[in-house]
């Protein structure tokens, strides 16, 4: 087998965007100060919301456990600093559809005086790997490249899987966003030294670090903080920039030359993919006994007056981090969460940053247009040209509009990474991904209703097979005491009801033979 | 403060339909102008007649299906399939069959299917294809290239002609017009010539015939500019020319004194227009990329079997129609393997 270069491999498709990271890149404006009030929603990660372990009018302390999920995927949520809590409500959320959650609101006591941690465990390397976990777990640490899915979950790929690599995802594909960059600037032995122990944890041969040859002083850092490292089965790669290079099954390709199976998880082809946030999360956690508490965002666009990343804690309002970095400027017109492929746009700014919350983009609306009208489609194929998941994107388009699901999943449509790759290129300006959300939330709906129904079908059919049972004892029941009573008289010898109605036939009987006899008498 | 919300992606390559069309009418520009050189001011009027009966057309049709007229007419589509139909058809043609023709292309062939986007079949060539099926004689009148014309018509006898059907007095259609380098090149085999003896005529140039060799190349120079735009796809044309020079080459070496040689199929007709103008119109083609190369070669070899057994010489139109109707089927067998595709189960 010929070996590769690990880096030298491709993903189909794919597009160039001028990546506007300039604006931002490299400049660390400080952490936002605390406000008075912190709104810390329950729902920050993928999985089953967490429970608040905290009433009304308790006092918390920093670092402080204040909900918890019991269930196998979630995160718990602790309390970025001290204070009073002050109700647990519905209240707004960053979440696309605009509504409200139960968050947690938090009114500082201005101290910020931490609780009680766990030890630090440095000599992790003599522990094992479930100790680690677990403390992963507690931190309530979630993938911070924005999916948020929880990483102890994602750190734990099963007894029967063996995982080769472990990919460290530096790559910040998506234009505007510069928080990665700067934290593997700033702090690229936090970031080794989480690979150290993921890499203890996960029991890899190797880590590959991506990282988009546009940053050449992260990549620098971090090559300089490996070297000094005792990791020698660690190497820092420079992959081309290309949208969605860091798409976690993009850039897994890239450096490995394996595709993670469709439906399936990288843990499948001995690959565990994290993101250099998270995984100097995991550091906090295991070398300080730390938990999640803040992160860096990147708050961009023509939109504000200065550019940069921000440390916050939080449910700290986006209007504070806003505020802090010196306001909107006139162009402010669209408040978009996330990069400008895959974020989303937030109508109001009066929401909390949470754990997947990595960039604020305020555009212009030179940046961020509105959407022009859409044409027909005309079938030019230029959006499965940079397909990176390889689909036929006008296909799916087509069967989505007309809601045939059925032929949706034929093309594959959860293949979908939801890249946006397709509806940049569209010469139509036919918003596609919009297209493929729809008709992903329509199919899950569907896949509900018709568990509901199934479920439903079985609870009639138990229904209608305990009335059939209980009419099968009952008749049961009565043939036994009919039984019961037969053996009795049989028994006995004299069956009442027979006897009487013998009785009484003997009686007509003989009636009729003195009537018979009458009338021989009297002709 | 507020927001306006909308999904994302945010922003756009800056690209349009409008452009896409804008670019495929900018690369007929050489090509055009070689056919006005070498066949006259017909083709100009041609296009004109046919260029405003599409848009006149189009913006009742849209009218009547109550959608914005400007904006959808914007989109060019309407004005491309009038051109490339209108330098499909004799420059002598009388301007009501071009208007029948741009007519049936426009309504029937695009819009009674639903417009821009749902045709299943290209509307220039059903258009073309009903005009020589309804009106052979007018249809096969074609002229000489210049080089080799007896006469040569003015613009305003050429006018005069297109607009009354007529001659000017005193010139014969005989003397006027000569058939078209298939159509010579099909008589004169029935005839039982053999191609070296055929090719003794004038008619004959370097590749193909003299005059249509070179309007073919200047189609090639605007094909390359849209291969350049990355407006169509390579897949589409290599594959045409592939299945024209390999199925004729192969029965070329067979029997070269009654079967020509490939070059000349790709110079004389509308093989070259075809290839990077007509079959690459996406609406109607097979979109995967295997499947855009099957195509382009299923028209290239339909387009030989034609010329060479069929009973029409214009091939071009005749393949493209045929594959059009294949193009969803075509689709269909090659889609591409996804991202992670897991092998089949065994069994």
């Amino acid at each position: 087998m010929i070996t590769r270069k690990p880096g030298s491999w491709d993903f189909h498709g794919g597009i160039h965007r001028p990546d506007m990271k300039a604006m931002s890149a490299g400049r660390f404006l400080g952490k936002v100060p605390l406000p008075e009030r912190l709104v810390i929603p329950l729902q920050q990660h993928i999985g089953t919301m967490a429970e608040p372990l905290v009433k009304a009018g308790e006092k918390v302390l920093k670092g402080q456990t204040i909900a918890r999920v019991t269930e196998y995927i979630g995160a718990s949520i602790h309390a970025p600093t001290s204070g009073t809590v002050v109700e647990i409500s519905e209240q707004p959320v960053p979440h696309p559809s605009g509504l409200a959650s139960t968050c947690i609101v938090l009114e500082a006591d201005g101290r910020d005086e931490w609780g009680e941690l766990p030890e630090p465990l440095p000599w992790f390397e003599e522990l094992d790997s479930s100790v680690l976990r677990e403390r992963i777990r507690w931190a309530g640490i979630v993938g911070l490249g924005g999916a948020a899915f929880p990483t102890s979950v994602k750190v734990n790929p099963g007894p029967d899987r063996h995982i080769d690599t472990l990919v460290i995802n530096g790559a910040e594909c998506e234009p505007y966003i510069t928080c990665d960059d700067l934290l593997m600037r700033n702090q690229a032995d936090r970031i080794v030294e989480g690979i150290r122990v993921l890499m203890h944890v996960v029991d890899a041969g190797e880590c590959l670090i991506g990282i988009e040859d546009n940053k050449p002083e992260a990549i620098a850092a971090m090559r300089k903080a490996v070297a000094e490292s005792d990791l020698d089965t660690t190497r820092v790669i420079s992959v081309p920039t290309r949208y969605p290079m860091g798409g976690e099954k993009q850039l897994i390709k890239v450096l490995t030359g394996k595709e993670v199976p469709s439906h399936g998880i990288p843990a499948e082809i001995g690959v565990i993919c994290l993101n250099v946030a998270t995984t100097a999360a995991v550091t906090d956690a295991v070398m300080a006994g730390r938990p999640l508490l803040s992160r860096l965002v990147t708050v961009t666009g023509e939109g504000v007056k200065q550019a940069g990343n921000v440390e916050v804690p939080y449910g700290v309002l986006m209007s504070h981090v806003i505020e802090h970095v010196g306001g909107y400027s006139d162009k402010a017109y669209k408040f978009i969460l996330g990069g400008p492929m895959m974020g989303f746009t937030l109508q109001d700014d009066e929401v909390p940053v949470t754990k997947g919350t990595n960039c604020l983009l305020v555009a212009s609306r030179e940046e961020a247009p509105d959407p022009d009208h859409a044409l027909p489609c005309i079938r030019c194929g230029k959006c499965a040209e940079v397909c990176p998941a390889q689909l036929l994107p006008q296909q799916l388009y087509w069967y989505s509009r007309s809601k045939d699901l059925e032929k949706t999943q034929e093309y594959n449509l959860f293949d979908c990474i939801e890249c946006g790759c397709c509806s940049w290129v569209c010469p139509s300006h036919i918003p596609l991904v919009q297209y493929y959300r729809f008709a992903k939330t329509e199919t899950w709906a569907q896949e509900k209703e018709k568990q509901a129904a199934e479920e439903a079908r079985r609870r009639h059919e138990a229904r209608v097979e305990r009335l059939e049972r209980l009419e099968r004892e009952r008749k049961e029941r009565l043939r036994k005491k009919k039984d019961a009573l037969h053996k009795k008289t049989a028994d006995s010898g004299t069956d009442p009801k027979k006897a009487a109605i013998e009785a009484a036939m003997k009686r007509v009987a003989e009636k009729k033979k003195a009537q018979a006899e009458e009338q021989k008498e009297n002709p | 403060m507020k927001f306006p919300v909308h999904t994302s992606p945010y922003g756009q390559l800056p690209n349009s339909v409008t452009r896409l069309m804008a670019l495929v009418l900018l690369a007929l520009v050489p090509g055009v102008a070689a056919l006005v050189w070498y066949f006259g001011w017909g083709v100009m009027i041609n296009i004109v007649i046919a260029t405003t009966t599409a848009v006149a057309a189009e913006a009742v049709i849209l009218r009547l299906r109550h959608h914005r007229v400007k904006r959808t007419l914007m989109d060019l589509s309407a004005v491309v399939t009038a051109v490339l139909l209108a330098i499909s058809l004799p420059p002598l043609l009388p301007w009501w069959l071009t208007v029948l023709g741009t007519l049936f292309a426009i309504v029937f062939v695009k819009h009674l299917y639903g417009g821009l986007g749902y045709n299943p079949f290209n509307p220039a060539m059903a258009a073309y294809v009903l005009l020589l099926i309804s009106f052979p004689v007018a249809m096969t009148r074609w002229l000489p290239p210049e080089i080799l014309a007896n006469v040569q018509l003015t613009f305003g006898q050429t006018l005069h002609t297109i607009l009354t059907g007529h001659l000017p007095d005193a010139l014969t259609w005989d003397a006027v017009t000569s058939a078209t380098p298939l159509d010579e090149m099909r008589t004169q085999l029935e005839f039982n010539k053999t191609i070296s003896e055929i090719r003794q005529s004038p008619l004959w140039g370097d590749f193909g015939a003299r005059g249509w060799e070179w309007v073919g190349n200047w189609f090639l120079v605007g094909g390359l500019f849209l291969l350049w735009r990355k407006v169509i796809a390579w897949q589409i044309p290599a594959g045409m020319l592939a299945g024209l020079l390999l199925t004729a080459g192969l029965f070329w070496m067979f029997d070269p004194e009654t079967i020509p040689f490939p070059g000349f199929h790709l110079f004389s007709g509308g093989m070259i227009l075809g290839a990077f103008f007509i079959a690459t119109d996406p609406v109607t083609a097979s979109t995967t990329p295997r499947g855009r190369l099957i195509y382009g070669f299923l028209i290239g070899m339909t387009v030989f079997i034609i010329r060479t057994w069929g009973g029409y010489p214009d091939a071009v139109a005749f393949a493209v129609l045929l594959m059009n109707m294949a193009a969803p089927t075509i689709d269909y067998y090659t889609q591409p393997k996804v991202f992670g595709a897991r092998k089949e189960e065994d069994g």
